[in-house]
């Protein structure tokens, strides 16, 4: 986009120049597009409610959510739930990512610990992972540990799943190209197996960030007494359904705000996957 | 040199691959290897480069027998193999790793000038044709320096032009330091345009049938008759390689390969 034009001689550069900024503002507008739906809807319901057609008292309009919001923020109690659910959140995660990268790391490299371990591993994750929830409170309190413990679980097995598959599926060709190179075998982790596995890696994590933010709410509904999730059950017990609305709006904001910082802090080693659109979009 | 004696590959799976393969190369010598689908020409060259070592006999190098990759043996693949998580430049420097990085840099500049890909280096992998790719492959490759290099059908997934252009190239490139070219195809025009020494293969097992020296001097005009001779002559090599009757007729015996190819 930082090309100087010196003198538009042709008529297509002449078009070309004119279309570019269009471009550029539907590539911008296209995304919004998709809150066009959300937000129509909710100013529709805002406008029944106001106009009385309902009492929108379990179904609280938005006006009455952000109030919500609002008086939470304002008492200090809100930034109090969402750090104690950030913290859930990023133990269990970091707990789940260590355990599924180095039990996925070991099932992929060696066989025979994927003949010993994956059979096990994967009649595990036939259980649904609430069912631990009770054997979690028998074992770890109903306090912090069997939270992050659920968590964990949750983080575990797409990461597991995601590092061992992407381990398999390393192109052989490659590996070969490190082997005419006598990569020692430290050097080729580093520098084939690693960047070979990066971006399948980074999808795992963020399947695993997803399942995270999943089993928080279940992690908080065994008895919480403080984090966004014990709002919900207090929202729920209280009847106050502007204070679940309220969570609930939080967790999608925190839950594609962390997802999305993933993303970022991931990019620039992906960058050589996005060649591709990058060469378009500058075209 | 590089030294063949009696090399034999079998499979675990049984397969026999290659039988008793014997030959001698000399330093700085272009040596064509030609032969029917699964005759072995790609468990030679494995067992040469130290990626599938042979099951019996020996691959030596001067003297010095090679059971694992050797940093004096290069291989260029059907494929070009490179990393796609590094920019060109990084491709090309891949196996110099050890050397300091002002060094490295100033190499990995001379190659990609020398394939004429300059302005390339900061691209990735997957901005090249394949032409380019292959190019930045055999830059890869002959940037360490190899004395020995191994190339399996480098250009069979190319177009015609672009493979005529990377032929050329490549002897251009094997001018500057003249290392041992050891190039399987199966391009009986490529064999007789690049090598000095054709060796035809014969199938089930994969076994030495006929060495043919291709006495042209360089650099070789293709529309020769001299040349269509040598052509000639290796293709009713192949095909006596695969137990065909010999037609008389030059057209028919160029025409019964052509058909079988
Ligand atoms: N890794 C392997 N395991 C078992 N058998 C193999 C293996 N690689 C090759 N073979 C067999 O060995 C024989 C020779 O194969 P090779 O790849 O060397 O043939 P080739 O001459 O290179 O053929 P092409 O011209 O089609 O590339 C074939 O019968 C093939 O099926
Ligand atoms: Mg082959």
């Amino acid at each position: 986009m930082g090309m100087t034009v010196e003198l538009p001689t042709t008529g297509q550069i002449e078009a070309g120049t004119q279309v570019a900024p269009l471009a550029r503002l539907r590539r911008y507008l296209r995304p919004l597009l998709g809150l066009l739906l959300p937000l129509a809807l909710a100013a529709g319901w805002e406008l029944t409610v106001w106009l009385g057609f309902s009492s929108g008292r379990l179904v609280p309009p938005p006006s009455k959510v952000f109030a919500t919001i609002g008086e939470l923020a304002r008492s200090g109690e809100l930034s109090r739930h969402i750090w104690v659910t950030l913290w859930r959140v990023a133990s269990g995660f970091a707990l789940g990512v260590i355990a599924g990268t180095i039990m996925g790391a070991i099932s992929g490299y060696w066989g025979l610990a994927r003949r010993l371990l994956d059979p096990t591993v994967q009649a595990l994750r036939a259980i649904p992972s609430i069912a631990w929830v009770p054997l979690f409170i028998l074992w770890l309190g109903i306090f912090e540990t069997s939270k992050v413990a659920l968590i964990a679980v949750g983080v575990f097995f797409p990461v597991y799943l995601g590092v061992m598959g992407a381990i398999l599926s390393v192109d052989r060709k490659i590996v070969e190209v490190g082997r005419i190179f006598r990569l020692s075998g430290p050097a080729m982790i580093r520098r084939i197996l690693l960047p070979a596995v990066l971006p399948a890696y980074v999808l795992a994590l963020r399947v695993g960030l997803g399942l995270g933010w999943m089993f928080v709410v279940a992690a908080e509904f065994m008895g919480a007494s403080e984090g966004l999730g014990y709002l919900l059950i207090d929202g729920q017990q209280l009847g106050k359904p502007a204070q679940i609305v309220a969570a609930i709006v939080i967790f999608a904001i925190l839950g594609k705000a962390t997802d999305w910082l993933l993303e970022i802090a991931t990019a620039p080693l992906l960058r050589w996957q996005d060649a591709f659109s990058r060469q378009a979009g500058g075209a | 040199m590089l030294a063949l004696e009696r090399v034999g590959k079998t499979y675990p799976n049984g397969v026999h691959a290659l039988e008793r393969f014997s030959a001698e190369i000399g330093q700085g010598e272009i040596v064509a290897i030609i032969g029917g689908s699964g005759c072995g020409k790609s468990t030679l060259l494995r067992a040469i480069a130290g990626l599938d070592p042979a099951s019996t006999g020996k691959v030596s190098l001067d003297a010095i027998a090679i059971s694992a990759p050797h940093e004096k043996i290069g291989i260029i693949f059907q494929e070009p193999r490179l990393l796609p998580w590094l920019s060109v430049a990084d491709n090309i420097g891949f196996g110099l790793s050890d050397l300091p990085a002002d060094i490295r840099r100033e190499k990995v500049a001379k190659a990609l000038a020398r394939v004429g890909l300059a302005e390339k280096a900061k691209a990735w992998p997957r901005e090249l044709s394949g032409g380019q790719a292959q190019r930045v492959a055999i830059a890869r490759a002959l940037v360490p320096q190899p004395e020995v290099l191994l190339l399996d059908e480098p250009f069979s997934a190319l177009d015609a032009f672009t493979r005529r252009d990377l032929q050329d190239h490549l002897l251009d490139l094997w001018a500057d330091t003249r290392p041992t070219l050891i190039l399987v195809t199966h391009d009986v025009e490529e064999a007789v345009a690049l090598a000095d020494r054709v060796l035809v293969m014969r199938p089930r097992p994969g076994r030495l049938f006929e060495a043919i020296n291709i006495n042209l001097a360089r650099p070789r005009d293709r529309n020769s008759t001299l040349f269509d001779d040598f052509k000639r002559h290796v293709l009713t090599s192949l095909d006596r390689s695969l137990d065909r009757t010999v037609p008389d007729a030059h057209g028919r015996s160029d025409q019964g390969a052509a058909m079988w190819w």
